[in-house]
């Protein structure tokens, strides 16, 4: 008898466990599937009595709307063009310095990481003042505000320690038998880290440069600071200038438009590699 | 004999001190970008918030020593917008911290779909937050918005909610009131404004995912054997929590708790999309950019922009020095 009253209690706690997977399912996944379900409704629809919880007329009109009345594919190259070179070259002289970290003995390098640790949690918001005119201002004759070189300059900031902090987690792991062997053949530093260390890096480079790049893909603050036009316009400030003139007027099937067209590309990237981000967001705290 | 070692090791040319050359070198370029996008913008910010600086003069700047930091503590806005940031703060990381636990607990028992779960957590945190705050803005209008419908289909609320436009009410007297424990307002309740709440909900479903994950990590640490000796003598699944998960997890917790309040603390994206300089959310960030870009102000937002990275810097020697990071 107390076989089958365990067997309803196990029966019963493992309902309970499924129906709370369930619900998380559903508050995780239904903002997102809200968004791509008023992106398929015709404008005119969204102002009907009911709210529809599924694309009756479904209609690709708001995508058309996004690319051709805004200049959003404009918007998206700029995001490209802002978040690959930040993360190229906070790679390129984060492998150099994580190599220096990771594998060098020397007296200060304490003091480096504790140094590149306090600015990875640096406020963006406190170097703002400073950087707003640094960018206004005249350096050789060019002005970086309201080009992507404003945002890739200031975008090293948050982008280089996290790349530094990461890539030398990375590097110690390396046995230290391959860059012996490497030195005892002969090999210069320059070769050594080309040849030698980074393509065993290569999973770390692909998951810190991946991660970057979300982070610079996202960024809000600086985007919406040092660029005015949209000829430098970044896709996140471009899905806030939208706007009517109020909350009624906002034209959200197309806005909804926009962001399904920002989040597919990064749902895509994170659920590919969602193994290496999960094991590059665990190894050390890292900025989300 | 071990000093003398020591001193040839140090001796320029020598192998140690070669290798510690080069290893200076390989940081220059770093050093050089962190100096430039780093030191050099947070020492012009100090400088400026000694000084009554404005973009509409610019390079006529006079030294007015700590004029800034006198009105700042006088600023009505400014604290308006340091408590808002508190209670933004404080409410948003305890209930990723809860939610985040049960949901690392979930994903650290054996189940199928659990890959799908965890993917499908990976979800919130991937959408930017700017993107996220208008999915959510869009989700709360009073009329079109698909909260208010779901809420009233379920009778969780009697009538339309102005999620971000009910300022005067606290999200505590909502809920009472439609659970019909109360009838009228309670003015003393300890309560949140149902916007900052509503906004608060935002950062909560997007920042979860992340909570759970680090705590996830610290879950996978803790060897079975010992829940394995628990069970053996006769431990139940809440003795087990209690006396081994939650003790064994403390690091873990600790270092997501200080790390997300330092995140926080610095919140501007989900503020500025959602509610602008709205003085009923405004955050210290959302703040002090009005007070450079819109207003002008220079001189005094640099003073702003010094008193936030002091108060973020607390939290910063905080976290290093509990962390116990790995240096070697």
């Amino acid at each position: 008898m107390s076989a089958t009253r365990g067997s309803i209690y196990r029966a019963f706690s493992r309902g309970v466990f499924y129906l709370l997977v369930g619900l998380l399912l559903v508050y995780t996944i239904f903002p997102f599937y809200w968004a791509i379900n008023t992106s398929l409704t015709p404008a005119s629809q969204l102002f009907g009595e009911k709210i529809q919880y599924w694309p009756a007329n479904a209609t690709l009109e708001n995508y058309q709307t996004v690319f051709i009345q805004r200049p959003f594919a404009r918007n998206l190259l700029n995001s490209l063009v802002v978040a690959g070179l930040t993360v190229l070259f906070s790679l390129l002289i984060g492998s150099m310095s994580a190599y220096a970290l990771g594998r060098f003995r020397f007296s200060a390098k304490r003091f480096v990481l504790y140094a590149v640790l306090a600015v990875s949690m640096f406020p963006q918001i406190a170097v703002l003042p400073g950087l707003f005119t640094l960018v206004r201002e005249p350096i050789f004759g060019f002005k970086m505000y309201n080009t992507p070189w404003a945002l890739i300059f200031s975008y090293l900031i948050f982008t280089l320690p996290f790349t530094i902090w990461v890539l030398t987690s990375f590097v110690r792991e390396i046995p230290a038998e391959l860059e012996e062997a490497a030195l005892v053949d002969g090999a210069t530093t320059g070769q050594t880290l080309r040849y030698v260390l980074l393509p065993v890096m290569a999973p770390g480079l692909v998951t810190t440069g991946l991660l970057a790049f979300i982070n610079a893909w996202n960024e809000y603050l600086f985007a919406l600071t040092f660029t005015l036009t949209d000829k430098a316009r970044t896709v996140p400030v471009a899905v806030t200038s939208f706007g009517g003139a109020s909350a009624y007027e906002s034209p959200w099937t197309v806005i909804m438009a926009a962001s399904v067209i920002v989040t597919v590309p990064l749902i895509v990237l994170v659920l590919l590699f969602q193994n290496r981000i999960v094991a590059g967001l665990t190894a050390g705290a890292v900025k989300g | 004999m071990g000093t003398n070692k020591a001193r040839q090791a140090r001796a320029p040319g020598s192998l140690l001190a070669r290798r510690e050359r080069t290893a200076w070198l390989l940081l220059l370029p770093a050093i050089l970008v962190i100096l430039l996008v780093a030191a050099y913008p947070l020492y012009r910010t100090i400088y400026f918030s000694l000084t009554d600086a404005s973009y509409l003069r610019p390079g006529e700047e006079k030294f007015i020593g700590l004029e800034n930091y006198v009105f700042l503590l006088q600023d009505a806005t400014w604290w308006t917008a340091v408590r808002n940031t508190v209670v933004f703060s404080v409410t948003s990381v305890l209930l990723e911290l809860l939610l985040g636990l049960g949901v690392a607990l979930i994903l650290n028992s054996q189940f199928r779909a659990r890959g799908l779960v965890r993917a499908a957590i990976l979800i919130p945190w991937a959408i930017p937050t700017v993107v996220s705050s208008q999915m959510w803005s869009w989700m709360y209008q009073d009329v079109l918005g698909v909260v208010n419908d779901i809420f009233l289909r379920l009778h969780l609320i009697s009538e339309r909610v102005g999620w971000l436009a009910a300022s005067g009410t606290g999200i505590l007297n909502l809920i009472l009131k439609n659970l019909n424990i109360i009838s009228e307002p309670v003015p003393w309740l300890p309560d949140i404004s149902v916007t900052m709440a509503s906004i608060i909900a935002v950062d909560v479903w997007k920042t979860t995912p992340f909570v759970a994950l680090l705590l996830l990590a610290g879950l996978q640490s803790i060897p079975d054997d010992i829940y394995e000796a628990a069970r053996v003598d006769g431990a139940g699944a809440l003795r087990q929590f209690f006396r081994i998960t939650l003790p064994l997890l403390k690091p873990a917790i600790l270092i997501t708790l200080i790390f997300r309040t330092l995140d926080a603390l610095r919140v501007f994206d989900v503020i500025q999309v959602m509610k602008s300089t709205d003085i009923a959310t405004i955050s210290m960030s959302v703040y002090d950019r009005q007070l450079l870009v819109e207003f002008n102000k220079l001189g005094y937002g640099s003073a702003v922009a010094v008193a936030i990275f002091l108060v973020i810097s607390v939290f910063t020697v905080i976290y290093i020095t509990s962390s116990r990071v790995r240096f070697d």
